[in-house]
This record gives C-alpha cells, structure tokens and sequence, in this order.
C-alpha cells in the first residue's frame, strides 16, 4: 500500500474513519439548511433577478445600451468574459494536472473548484452570447448546413477557435465532473431516507455498483480525462489570448499572451478558490479535510503564477520600449500614465506585489489573511483584463476620436448579475451535492489520516497488527 | 443449477484484501467485490483484467482529428474557398496552421466524451438504472466479497462457507438464486 513520509503534514485530521468522511460530508444534505443559506440565497437571487432584467432590456434595446463608443467597441462584457473563463481555469486544473502529478491534497478542493469551474464558464459564455445582440441567433457561430449560400464561420479566426475551445472545455469539465460524482451519488443514494430525496439520488447516480471492475475504469477514465483535459486548459487560454493576440492594436499584438494568460487564469482561478472554499470549510465544518496545509499549497501556486504574471507584466513594458515601434511603446506608457493610470496601477498593486507578501510563512498560513488577499487577486485580475482592453483601445491612431469609457448601469447590472446567477448555482451545489470528493478522500485516509499516521487508527495497536503481512 | 452467492462482508479494505488472497490462495474463484472506493490491489488478486478504455478514448480521439480534418477541408477549401488577409485558401495543407486549434479541441471533445459514454455502458450506469450493490452499506465504510457456489464447483457448499468464515468478516449473507 502507498505510504507518506512521516515529515509530511497528514492531509486528513481528527480520529476520522470511513463512515466519518461519508457522514462529515453528507451531513449538510441531510440536515436542514440554516438560515444563513436562505439569506445568501435569497441576496444571490435578487442580484442575478436584477441581471436578467438587465440582460432582458440589454436585448430588447441593443448594445447600445452599454457604454460603448465608436473608439472603445470592447469593454466590460470582454473583460467580464475573460475574467470568468480565467476563474473557471481552476477547476479542471487542480483536478486534471494535479491528478497527473498524483498530489493527493487536491482531494479537498477539486470537487467544489470542478463545480465552480462549470459555473464559471457558463457565465463567460454569455458575454459572447449577449454581445451578438441577437442571443437567439446565439447557434450561427456552429458550422451548421444553412441557406446562406452555405457561407460556414471562418475558421481561420481566433473568435471561432474561442466557440470550440469554451464550448469544448465546458462540455469536458462537466462529465469530468459528473463521472466523479456518480459513486458519491450513490453513496447519497444509500443514505438518504426522505423518499423524494431518495428517488432523486438514484436517478442522479446512474445505479452505480461499486464493483471491482467498475472502479478499475474509474481510475482509467478519471487518469485519461485528466490527460485529456490538461492540454485542454492551457489550450482554452491560449486560444483566448489569440483573440487579442492575433490582432494588430498596439498593447494586444503580443507573443507573450497565451502563457501570460494562462497563468494569469490560474492565478485567479486560485483565488477564487480560496474565496469559496474558505467560507465552505466554515460552514460545512470540514476544518479536517481543508486545513492550513492545503491552504499553504494553493497560497504556493498563487505565488508561482503571480510571478509570472508580473514577469509577464514587465517584459511587456520592457518589449515595447526594445520594439522601437513608437506606437507600441506610446501604447504601454499610456497605460502606466495616460488617464487609465489608476486602473494599471490597482492591477500592478494586486497581482504583482500583493502576493509576494505569501513569501512570509505567517501571512500564508494565516486563514484570515489568505481570504483577504484572494479578494484581492480577483479584484486585481478583472483590472488586469480592463486594462488589456480598454486602455489599449481608448486612444488609436487618430487623436480627435480618442475616448474615454465610462460604464453605464446596464455594463454594471449585466456584470453583477453574472456574479448573482453564480452564486445561486453555487449555493445549490453546496447543498444538494457532496462538497468533497468522498470515495476519493476515503483512498486517502489510511496513508494520509492523522489517526493512521501515528498509528492509532481504528484503535491501539491496529497499525502493527496490519503491517506484519 | 442451482445457484448460492456468498456475499461476505467487511469492514476495513485490508481485511477484505488479505481474505480474498487467502481464499484465492486456497483455488476459491472470487466473482466480485463491491466497495466504497477503489481498493489498489485487489484487481490482479481477483482477476480483473485490465480495461481497454484508453485504447477506446484514443481511437475516438483520432476519429475526432479526421472528422475536424474532413470537415473543416469540405467547408473551407472546396465549398467555399474564403480569402481572410491573404492567408492561403487553396489547399488544407498550406492553411493548416490556423485550423490546429480546433483539430486539438475536437479531438479531445470525441475522445473525452467516446470515452465517457463507453464507460457508463460498459459500466452499465446510466440515468435511471435500479441500484445493483448487494447492501446498501457498500457505499459507505463496508466491503463486500461475492462468491458464487457454480464458479467453485470443486468445494461443496459447507467447504465454501468454512473457508469464508476463516476470513475476518464481520457478516454473512448467502443467497439462493
């Protein structure tokens, strides 16, 4: 059997047997919701109600309504749109490559980051959607037989590579999902005793067994998804970063995009992370699942993608002066100082030095610290798209159109509301479905329990009786 | 022929584990076990081959290349040949750059979903199936071993059962079918 240094910090604390794990997480499905659920429900569903009326009017009138002009044609509902995708880069991640490099903390995220993933995409693929101007004409982007004199989307085009990309990694992530939680499904399904409950379950978990060759293809499918789905990610990133790249404006027309927003996508896609999960482990009391530990190793890989962000940052600035191109280099000293600045300089202050301050043991190992700063980070991110787009749009090559953008209530209103209608998925998912991977974190208790590390698990004396054979 | 399963039960995986090698030891046929989580190990002990999904998953990949390849030649270059800043129409090969992306993206939307689908029937899971694991407790911290008297002609019913009690179960259940 696999065995764990004893150096390393147990993954799972407390005296926790396998029928703890399965009641610790099902415990807030079976119980009644507390009240704070329903007041967080309830803002949630204002706030995505008032979103939708925004959507609605947005529809009916046309994009005029937002604050568009004839210089800034791309603005909030591209940044809102890169800025989920980025959060939904988290998900997939943490379970695809960090299945791949077998780190077994993921076990205490990848469940509730993959739902948060799926939310998140489905949030970004509106903006597109909605920006059409004509949602219902939303399917013209498929290359489907039509009577236009079979005119087919233009393949060359990043914008097409962006349908197939989001469309794809949103449709993988979800069976990824979905076929991890099938068995906890049936382990609901098992448990439950309230009839409509029951009857639901078992639809839900597909009449799982549990036999022996079904969780040998579990593991095959779980290990070829993640193989699958690891390229996926950095692919979905890259492709829209090609949807600036690929152009000719001066700040967008930049080789350094796709890993720049690859790991500027994972960098958010922690924080966002950390925000829910941090509030979850309170709520749901799974301190032992989610410690200061696993904290510390997304706190780790927020710094490491955060350097790079600045690094990224940086060697943009330092390429535009090299390039000689004066427009290229007007294009980035605009933004540190032309009438944006406070906006470069927000970005600069969350995303670039903000998280160096994790180099201190202390600060990333404080619970309270690490939540502040992903408030942060994911402020700091949505600047960073705002400041991609905008500031690099507002003044072209013409100075008497130059512009400046303001947002109108719709901009604020479709934008808030996004964040509403994710919520409210989310706050579903937290009730209705297992929040931590149960089959998964059971693998893991023998080699990474507290109780099984010093040898006392299942009582006195149990460890030595089982290492003999 | 009548037909008795022996379903054996435990509490704790190595406990099934160290049973299920001691009676295979002894010429026992195991049929099945049923779990709360993958068990490492008990496959090659029970004689579970391994499964050929990822053969599956690659040929449904490579389906998806050639279908991306097929289609994306039909409408790009013979049915509507377009001219996108300059970038050449005439031929798949000398436009292929700009088509990889979405090659990669719906090779791996076959092979993910192929797969998945493949998986579920294999599995025979699928929305509406009637749960088939002998105790509900399967899925929350108990194991189960399934035995069959027809596969292990060679012990009598009460050899069968003796042998299985000399594993450290905690219940068991024998059906007649």
């Amino acid at each position: 059997m696999h065995k764990e240094a004893d150096i390393r910090l147990p993954l799972i604390l407390g005296d926790k047997t396998y029928k703890d794990i399965t009641d610790d997480v099902i415990r807030p499905i079976e119980s009644k919701a507390p009240k704070t659920w329903y007041l967080l429900l309830m803002i949630s569903v204002v706030i995505s109600l008032w979103g939708i009326g925004c959507i609605v009017y947005l529809l009916g009138t046309g994009v005029g309504t937002w604050g568009l002009n004839k210089t800034v044609g791309w603005a909030w509902d591209i940044t809102n749109f890169v800025w989920w995708v980025g959060i939904g880069h988290a998900g997939t991640l943490i379970s695809a490559v960090l299945l791949l490099f077998r780190q077994k903390w993921r076990f205490a995220i990848n469940r509730a980051a993959e739902a948060m993933t799926i939310f998140a995409v489905m949030m970004a693929g509106l903006f597109p959607l909605i920006h059409m101007g004509r949602l219902w004409l939303g399917y013209w982007v498929f290359p489907l037989p039509n009577q236009f004199g079979s005119l087919w989307p233009n393949f060359n085009s990043p914008l097409l590579w962006d349908v197939f990309a989001i469309s794809t990694y949103f449709s993988v992530s979800l069976v990824f999902w979905y076929i991890g939680l099938i068995p906890d499904f049936a382990t609901i399904r098992d448990r439950v005793t309230k009839p409509i409950f029951k009857r639901v379950y078992r639809v839900l978990s597909f009449g799982w067994t549990g036999d022996a060759k079904a969780w040998n293809r579990f593991e095959l499918v779980s290990l070829v998804l993640a193989g699958l789905a690891t390229p996926l990610v950095f692919s979905v990133h890259s492709i829209v970063s090609f949807d600036f790249a690929t152009s000719v404006i001066p700040g967008w027309h930049t080789t350094i995009f796709p890993p720049y927003f690859v790991s500027g996508a994972v960098f958010s896609g922690f924080a966002m992370v950390q925000t829910l999960m941090l509030i979850l482990r309170k709520a749901y009391k799974l301190e032992a699942y989610l410690h200061v530990k696993h904290i510390e190793y997304m706190n780790i890989v927020i710094i490491v993608t955060g350097s790079i962000v600045g690094v990224a940052y940086i060697t943009e600035l330092f390429v535009s002066w090299y390039s000689g191109v004066e427009y290229e280099s007007y294009a980035f000293l605009n933004r540190a100082t032309g009438p944006y600045w406070w906006a470069y300089w927000s970005m600069m202050t969350c995303n670039v030095i903000s998280p160096q301050l994790f180099w201190f043991k202390k600060l990333r190992t404080s619970l309270m610290f690490s939540f502040f700063m992903s408030i942060i980070i994911n402020i700091g991110m949505w600047f960073e798209r705002f400041v991609i787009i905008v500031t690099s749009l507002h003044r072209d090559y013409l100075p008497s159109s130059w512009t400046y953008f303001h947002p109108t209530w719709v901009d604020i209103g479709v934008y808030m509301g996004t964040i509403g209608i994710f919520f409210v998925l989310y706050l579903l998912f937290s009730r209705y479905f297992p929040v931590l991977p149960i089959a998964e974190l059971k693998t893991i208790l023998k080699s990474s329990g507290k109780n099984y590390k010093e040898g006392y698990g299942h009582g006195e004396g149990y460890w030595q009786k089982h290492t003999d054979h | 022929m009548s037909d008795k399963i022996i379903y054996a039960m435990y509490d704790d995986d190595d406990h099934l584990l160290n049973g299920a090698k001691d009676l295979v030891a002894k010429g026992v046929h195991v049929t099945d076990v049923y779990s709360p989580m993958p068990i490492h190990g008990i496959d090659p002990i029970i004689g579970v081959q391994p499964t050929r999904l990822g053969i599956a998953a690659f040929l449904y990949g490579i389906t998806g290349t050639m279908l991306a390849a097929l289609g994306i030649r039909f409408m790009m270059i013979v049915d509507w040949p377009m001219n996108i800043g300059g970038k050449p129409s005439f031929s798949l090969l000398e436009n292929i750059p700009s088509f990889v992306p979405i090659f990669f993206e719906f090779t791996v939307l076959c092979a993910a979903h192929g797969m998945a689908i493949t998986y579920l029937i294999r599995n025979k899971t699928l929305p509406g199936m009637p749960p088939r694991n002998p105790d509900p407790r399967t899925t929350d911290d108990k194991f189960v071993m399934e035995i069959r008297t027809s596969e292990n002609s060679k012990f009598s019913d009460e050899e069968l059962t003796k042998l299985v009690k000399n594993t450290a179960f905690i219940e068991i259940e024998e059906k007649q079918i």
